[in-house]
């Protein structure tokens, strides 16, 4: 077992990926020579070759499409899109196809492929790199949506995209990729898609993070033990599906909730959290559920990016408004 | 009108006098399928159709050309086409009447789902041919587009992605003149469409779509191309559509009836009726026979549209993911406790 970053842990899970499969294969642009602008695919092309690590030319939708006649062909693809900012070219082939072709088809064609894409402000970027649209596809039928948080998830959960047969958006937080280390398993395993973890046990209040936010909100947390309130943290890992259960039942158990998310607050995933929880566990709420997000105006260019995406400070707000009901 | 088409290998392709008694007996049998479908429009027994009447040359040209492992990544308006690469026509009524199954080719059958959104099956195209590159397959695709296609992004990325990594593919072109009303001179400043090509590497040959041979050598070249590592070919055939771009459209009101009547003139059935006569191998007999029997087939098709089985409710649900998540399961079974599952009631 070695000890990775989270980019390390998913460069790790496409080498296992594509040493155990030769359907995989990475595309997207400067995946290749340059192992890709994050450094996702270091050492792939010099292990696997020109052939199955790529690079397209600079072309979202011709990435995307391209992807879609590979996978209804029966290769496994990852194409990389180099910042969720740069999705939106491709979002036709995304919604119009990836996601409706096992539909459409009623099953004759499946299109499996893991779209990866790193998410998320904090790094610093220019404009327009730092996006958080992962409401759009969640809301989108047809496909999964994942979002790890931690290197030994990122790599469990790409394994077990790759092993999906459906589509799914990878969205990868590239303001922790370098962040921290952990252990992380040699060789193959996956963490399950649809399940949310609890990382940290509370009694007060249930928040709902993922991704980027959930290492700022386990700061928030700290700090509202400070106040004497016991947060429980739930990591959701997988955005579609969400796990029901495990939001339910932790909200069941404190009797309060809040969602944090980096994207715009307004009609963002905490959005459809917050409904989730009143269609399930509404005689068990002791406060109205709380939303901390992103304001809603878009990405800041990085002199303000800091005050955009909720920092501890605002998760705490948050928290307290949700205690203080 | 086309050009770089090798004289040696286009006389090797011509095809046998019988062959072409076939293409007519398509080319009418797509005609009639075409007419009554817009018929059945008219009458409520199916929903918007888009009609393909003018470009059968185009159609059955290509579909001949081309062999059964080759895949086909259709628009809406290349059921033509489709039915020469073995597309049960049942199936097509049943996607105009909204049906699931309409979708469906069946096993065997290479032919893709049918793309609404403009030149967006041209990358799918690209990397079905990529795939068959990757794995030493004999196989040709087809992807293909209409004139208006060709302003779209996607025309773009699939021309450059095939260009740069050399793929057994082919965009077929049917330039018809108009995107619903917006002529080709709006739609771009270029003379042809074939010229385009060369921007991306890629050979470009441009073909009167209304002669049912030229299309069929055109694509029967690009793709023994293709098949020998040549690489791909945009191929514009140059057609007219007679009718609207939709039922739910009227052509009248952006073109002019001479223009229309010019181009009648040149219909592709009619040209090689004249040939079939010229050789000595038509008869007005056997002219009407070739229609009753185009009808009979027709019919069939329409009666076993018309009398398929109500959809299974299921459908809506069961293809969604390959592995139903939670909450879908949960909603099919709110639609199962309100409307029940459909089929056969």
């Amino acid at each position: 077992m070695a000890r990775l970053n989270l980019i390390q842990a998913i460069t790790d899970g496409l080498r296992v990926a594509m040493r155990e499969d030769e359907r995989v294969l990475v595309l997207g642009e400067d995946v290749g020579v340059n192992g890709g602008v994050f450094r996702a695919t270091e050492g792939l092309q010099a292990e696997f070759g020109s052939e199955r690590v790529v690079d397209t030319p600079l072309a979202e939708a011709g990435i995307i499409g391209a992807s879609v006649g590979l996978a209804v062909q029966g290769m496994r693809p990852v194409p990389e899109l180099q910042f969720a900012g740069f999705i939106y070219p491709a979002v036709e082939q995304i919604v119009c196809h990836v996601s409706r072709v096992r539909m459409r088809s009623q099953g004759r064609f499946s299109c499996p492929m893991v779209i990866r894409a790193p998410y998320g402000g904090g790094i610093r970027a220019p404009e327009l790199h730092g996006d958080s649209p992962e409401a759009f596809f969640v809301h989108q039928p047809g496909l999964q949506v994942v979002c790890p948080s931690s290197p030994y998830d990122a790599k469990g959960l790409l394994l077990a995209a790759l092993e999906a047969d459906d589509p799914v958006i990878f969205f990868e937080p590239m303001r922790i990729y370098r962040a921290f280390k952990e252990e992380v398993p040699d060789g193959h395993y996956t963490v399950p898609i649809g399940q949310a973890k609890v990382v940290r046990a509370g009694t007060h209040l249930s928040l709902f993070a993922w991704g980027t936010m959930l290492r700022v909100s386990l700061e928030a947390a700290e700090l509202a033990k400070q106040q004497g309130w016991e947060v429980e943290v739930v990591d959701l890992r997988t955005l579609s599906p969400l796990d029901r259960d495990t939001i339910l039942a932790s909200v069941e158990k404190t009797g309060r909730a809040l969602v944090v998310h980096e994207a715009p607050k307004t009609a963002g995933l905490g959005a459809e959290i917050v409904a989730l929880i009143n269609e399930g566990a509404l005689l068990s709420l002791e406060a109205p559920v709380g939303r901390v997000g992103g304001y809603d105006v878009p990405q800041p260019l990085f002199a303000l990016e800091d005050l955009h995406a909720p920092d501890a400070l605002r998760i705490m707000h948050g928290i307290a408004n949700v205690m203080n009901f | 009108m086309m050009n770089r088409i090798d004289q040696e290998q286009a006389d090797a392709n011509t095809v046998s006098t019988d062959q072409l008694i076939d293409m007519y007996r398509w080319m009418i049998t797509v005609r009639h399928f075409d007419r009554r479908a817009v018929h059945l429009q008219r009458s409520g027994r199916i929903g918007t159709y888009a009609p393909l009447e003018g470009q059968e040359a185009a159609q059955v040209g290509c579909g001949f050309a081309l062999e059964k492992r080759d895949w086909l990544f259709p628009t809406y308006r290349e059921h033509g086409v489709s039915m020469v690469h073995g597309l049960p026509m049942a199936t097509i009524f049943l996607y105009w009447n909204g049906r699931p199954e309409g979708c469906i080719s069946p096993r065997g059958v290479n032919i893709f789902p049918i793309a609404v959104p403009i030149a967006t099956q041209l990358p799918h195209a690209v990397g079905a041919a990529w795939a068959s590159k990757l794995r030493g397959e004999d196989t040709v695709t087809v992807g293909f587009l209409g004139d208006g296609a060709t302003s779209e992004g996607d025309f773009h990325e699939a021309m450059n992605f095939a260009g740069v990594f050399k793929l057994p593919v082919l965009f077929f072109c049917q330039n018809n003149g108009y995107a619903i009303s917006v002529p080709l001179a709006k739609q771009t400043a270029t003379e042809t469409i074939a010229e385009k090509a060369a921007a991306y590497g890629v050979e470009g040959i441009r073909v009167d779509g209304n002669d049912v041979l030229a299309v069929y050598e055109a694509v029967k070249w690009a793709a023994d191309k293709a098949r020998s590592g040549g690489g791909p070919t945009l191929i514009e055939a140059v057609t007219y559509r007679f009718g609207s771009h939709t039922t739910a459209d009227d052509h009248t009101r952006y073109r002019a009836s001479d223009e229309v009547e010019a181009w009648r003139e040149k219909d592709g059935i009619e040209r090689l009726r004249r040939t079939l006569v010229e050789r000595g191998v038509w008869s007005d007999e056997l002219e009407s026979d070739a229609w009753e029997r185009a009808d009979r087939t027709v019919q069939r098709a329409i009666d076993e549209m018309l009398s398929a089985p109500p959809v299974d409710h299921n459908r809506l649900f069961d293809y969604a993911y390959a592995k139903l998540p939670q909450q879908l399961q949960d909603q099919r079974e709110e639609m199962r406790t309100l409307y029940g599952d459909g089929g056969g009631k």
